[in-house]
């Protein structure tokens, strides 16, 4: 059961309408409507906000702002992770970003809270705020650490000594642009009073965080605050945390004791939630002729809100990539008045990778070298930072695999030399890694007594198939047919887990569900061998086999239906849980990552430089998968995020208000049907026994690993041309094509 | 245009509270509520919406027909596509007190879980969505794709423009369903799902 390609079983839900987001559920009362005002400069104050137009307009109910909106907890540094931290939303008259809300309008209707709301009139004292990443450079200061205690810098031996002595050298400097996580569904929230009580349906990836963010801000008990988050149109790092919608909302159903609603409109995620922060990379290579490096620099410059401290680990994966005696990465922060940085599907990995996976092919050029073979050379025995021994590494396996699939022995060394027709045809080449994390996740597993198991955890399925992954593994764990198993998520009553993000949902999920199917198993066990009625009375357990939905010892058998029928008519329950992974040895004794390797075929029009992907391949090693249908899908989708990240993806700041300018879906480029070719996944068999009891790691974000750079080193094999600041648009290209023939 | 829907309607009520001279040029007559028939899915459905109500949010808000999705509001995603009279429109980018007389269908009518339509069951198979978020927008957007296909009208991908006879090549489908966007990046899922579709494969 577990690694089939069973269909999702929220599918047929999902693709006939029947699937509830956050703002489609009906609690109570016709809810009223609340819609943000966002403020119109990036950093000074407030001084006044005449709100008589807006009160008196049709249908208005409440106009929060500063001046009214209840006192509220501040973000508690002491929390260590910030999605459980308090977000508190027009606590003060100062703006810290472009923006940030500085109003909310209730009203009767949606389109009467749209029209009111730009009714509201706000007169700010505008200071002259920082926007410009670029040109604050010399502000750059050095963050204590990375997300879980990392070291921000790390250093190896003597790289400056080391690039001395190679042979061959790349030293450059890469940028990388705010890019926007801007799922299809927006952050959308309706919260209902309940007495004392409040019941959030909001869009989450963490519900548990969620409750705490909701409560630290609000100041309430978390037990009186509800979660219910059965559907998630898409999160990619951007709902981790709750954010202004979810808070405002909240606050209007207080004061007004009625349900609220509030989501943000399109072009107001632009200018508040989840951008990745932009980037400057410089990467330092020293190789020895035959390719082995004796050295790696990678030294990594990003934005951070002055306000809000965000760091992406974008130098991490560097430390487990390549062996080189030698070796450096740090990280630096320019504060800035823009939006603060949160997490973007594969944080650190995707801007890094981006560019260390480009300056291997720049290496790989002057070393005349190919760089799938570059790549194995440099393949580590240990962890060359950390020292100790990789859990389950085959990222040569995925190269050579790929390298075989994609028809890698029919690129031309040489850039610019393949024609077809009008189309310069370019081969690329790059690896994926990806950290595997694992953090506390609990999952209750209930068989009642009509042999059906509930599986409960406020886990979300934010398009990631958990739903149907945790029905394959307490189908398998209790040998059950999966149409025996419902799972039951995204509610704060269930039992709690670190929800979805940083690829360890799956991990953690199904390993606790395991747990909570093995404890089951022998709760079942033991009320039917000390059951006198039961067929197994006074059998050896020890040879039980579960299956069909009984469970047979010697050739006795009996349905599991059965033994809860009669021991316990209110149905058996076990729990299974996962801990963090400071906690579990296997983190500090081995390097648990997934891997892969990229393949893709760009061309690039002769003379517009027009370019094209035509087809892509990646090679996956992701220890044991759970569901092969929902896993490839998500490696595909990750491969197009790489793909868009190279080629379309781009904040870009208005330098005199510190906004993004380009903030629609029209102007923010994203892959439409047309963009997109022939993708394909594939993943080697696998099972990594450090990382959990099932043998499974995330692949959520592997997809998007290095699948830029694949695609860049591509577009220079078909031109000739390399380019350092993504993404790789036309006007970057144009000027260093090839003259060609008439 | 607002003007002239309502005095084509029957102005049932005006919510204005405020001094005429605070109001803003232009919206002086808005805060209009209109009795409207819509026939949605076969049904007669009455309401009674605010003239600025898009077809989206009378859907949404109004009818509980939650199942068509709003992703961006200015028709720039396709999450909100429906059928009028046949066609695959963006009803985010029209207002509901223009569709009286129209035949207006949402995914909640092509099909229901144990009885899904030949699309929906094949994007359950080639698991052609992820989060679901843009799904009823693309799958009814497909509807709209293969009749205008059937018909002839030609695409930015059509080789001969004159032929009445398209071959629903995957460059066909991918153009065609370009006004859909898919954050999840299920594209090459979604384009096999319609492959086996418009091939006549399994129903
Ligand atoms: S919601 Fe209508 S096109 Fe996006
Ligand atoms: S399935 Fe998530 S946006 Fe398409």
């Amino acid at each position: 059961m577990i690694g089939q390609a069973l269909n999702r079983v929220d599918g047929p839900l999902k693709v006939t309408g029947g699937a509830t987001y956050a703002y489609e559920f009906r609690d109570g009362d016709q809810p009223l409507y609340g819609f943000v005002v966002g403020a119109t400069i990036g950093r000074g104050r407030i001084t006044g906000i005449d709100t008589t137009r807006v009160e008196s307009s049709p249908g208005v109910h409440l106009v929060l702002t500063h001046q009214n909106a209840p006192a509220q907890g501040a973000r508690d540094l002491s929390v260590p992770f910030e999605y459980w931290r308090a977000y508190p939303t027009l606590s003060s008259p100062d703006v810290h970003h472009h923006g940030e809300p500085v109003a909310l309008v209730v009203a009767a209707t949606f389109e009467q809270a749209r029209t009111a709301a730009n009714l509201v009139d706000v007169e700010y004292a505008a200071e002259q705020g920082s926007y410009d990443f670029a040109a604050c450079q010399d502000q750059a200061y050095a963050p204590e650490s990375l997300i879980f205690g990392i070291p921000a810098d790390t250093a190896v031996g003597d790289v400056d000594a080391g690039l001395r002595t190679a042979e061959v050298q790349v030293d450059e400097w890469y940028t990388t642009p705010y890019e926007f996580s801007q799922p299809m569904e927006p952050p959308a929230c309706l919260v209902v009073p309940d007495g004392d009580d409040l019941v959030v349906y909001t869009s989450c990836q963490i519900v548990d965080a969620a409750r705490a963010s909701i409560a630290a801000t609000l100041e309430l008990d978390p037990e009186r605050v509800h979660v219910v988050t059965q559907y998630v149109g898409g999160g990619f790092g951007s709902k981790l945390r709750i954010h202004g919608e979810t808070i405002l909302a909240a606050m209007a159903a207080r004061a007004l004791q009625r349900p609220v609603k509030v989501a943000l409109t399109r072009q107001q995620m632009f200018s508040s939630v989840s951008v990745r922060p932009t980037s400057s990379q410089r990467v330092r290579l020293g190789a020895e002729r035959d390719g082995r490096l004796v050295a790696i620099a990678h030294e990594v410059t990003m934005h951070t809100n002055r306000h809000v401290e965000f760091i992406e680990p974008t130098a991490t994966a560097t430390r487990s990539l390549y062996a080189a005696p030698n070796r450096l990465t740090s990280t630096r922060l320019v504060p800035l008045d823009v939006l603060r940085g949160e997490d973007v599907r594969a944080p650190g990995e995707a801007p890094g990778l981006l560019v260390v996976e480009s300056a291997v092919d720049e290496l790989a050029h002057a070393l005349g070298m190919d760089p799938v073979e570059l790549r194995i050379r440099n393949e580590p025995t240990v962890d060359p930072e950390r020292g100790v021994p990789y859990s389950d590494r085959h990222l040569v396996e995925c190269l050579r695999d790929g390298a075989d699939r994609f028809g890698w022995e029919r690129r031309l060394p040489e850039p610019a030399r393949r024609r077809d027709g009008r189309w310069l045809v370019g081969y690329g080449v790059a690896a994926a890694i990806r950290v595997h994390l694992q953090g506390p996740t609990k999952a209750a597993v209930r068989l009642g007594p009509d042999g059906i198991a509930v599986v409960e955890s406020d886990m979300t399925d934010i398009g990631t198939g958990t739903y149907t992954i945790l029905t394959q593994v307490a189908a398998e764990g209790l040998g059950l047919p999966p149409d025996r198993v419902r799972v039951e998520l995204g509610r704060s009553e269930f039992p709690p887990s670190v929800g979805s993000g940083g690829s360890w949902g799956a991990g953690n999920s199904s390993t606790a569900v395991h747990h909570a199917c093995t404890a089951l198993r022998e709760k079942l066990l033991a009320a039917a061998s000390s059951d006198v009625r039961s067929p197994l009375h006074g059998l050896d357990t020890a040879g039980a086999v579960f299956s069909g939905g009984s469970v047979s010892i010697d050739g006795a058998s009996e349905a599991l239906g059965e033994i809860v029928t009669r021991n316990c008519p209110e149905g058996l329950e076990a729990e299974g849980e996962t801990v963090l992974l400071t906690e579990e040895p296997n983190y500090g004794a081995y390097a648990i990552h997934t891997y892969g390797a990229h393949f893709a075929e760009v061309g690039v029009d002769a003379d517009t430089a027009e370019i094209r992907l035509r087809r892509m391949l990646g090679v996956f090693s992701v220890g044991r998968v759970l569901n092969a249908k929902t896993a490839r899908s998500q490696l595909i989708g990750g491969m197009i995020w790489g793909v868009s990240q190279a080629l379309a993806e781009e904040g870009v700041v208005d330098m005199r208000s510190g906004g993004f300018v380009n903030r629609d879906l029209a102007q923010y480029l994203v892959p439409v049907h047309a963009d997109i070719p022939e993708i394909d996944a594939v993943m080697l068999d696998g099972f990594d026994d450090k990382a959990n009891v099932l043998g499974v790691k995330g692949l959520g974000e592997l997809g998007i690993c290095g699948a830029g750079a694949a695609v860049a080193n591509a577009v220079f094999n078909a031109t000739g041309v390399r380019v350092r600041d993504f993404p790789i648009t036309i006007e970057k290209v144009l000027p260093g094509l090839p003259l060609t023939e008439v | 245009m607002l003007r002239w829907i309502a005095a084509r309607r029957r102005t049932v009520l005006t919510t204005s509270k405020a001094d005429e001279t605070d109001i803003e040029p232009g919206l002086r007559d808005i805060p209009e509520l209109s009795m409207i028939t819509l026939r949605i899915n076969g049904t007669k459905r009455d309401l009674e919406v605010d003239t600025r109500t898009t077809l989206l949010d009378a859907l949404r808000e109004h009818l509980g027909l939650t199942g068509t999705k709003k992703g961006c509001d200015h028709g720039q995603c396709g999450a909100c596509t429906v059928l009028v009279n046949g066609r695959r429109i963006n009803s985010c980018l029209t207002l509901a007190v223009m569709h009286e007389d129209d035949e207006i269908v949402t995914i909640e009518d092509l099909g229901e879980p144990g009885h899904l339509h030949p699309l929906q069951a094949a994007f359950v198979e080639c698991d052609g969505f992820q989060c679901g978020y843009c799904t009823s927008g693309q799958i009814c957007s497909a509807v709209g794709m293969l009749a205008e296909a059937a018909a002839g009208w030609p695409s930015h991908a059509t080789a001969d423009v004159s032929s009445s006879q398209i071959a629903l090549t995957d460059e066909e489908i991918r153009e065609r369903m370009s006004g859909n966007v898919c954050r999840c990046a299920a594209y090459p899922n979604i384009v096999a799902a319609i492959r086996v579709v418009a091939e006549g494969g399994p129903t």
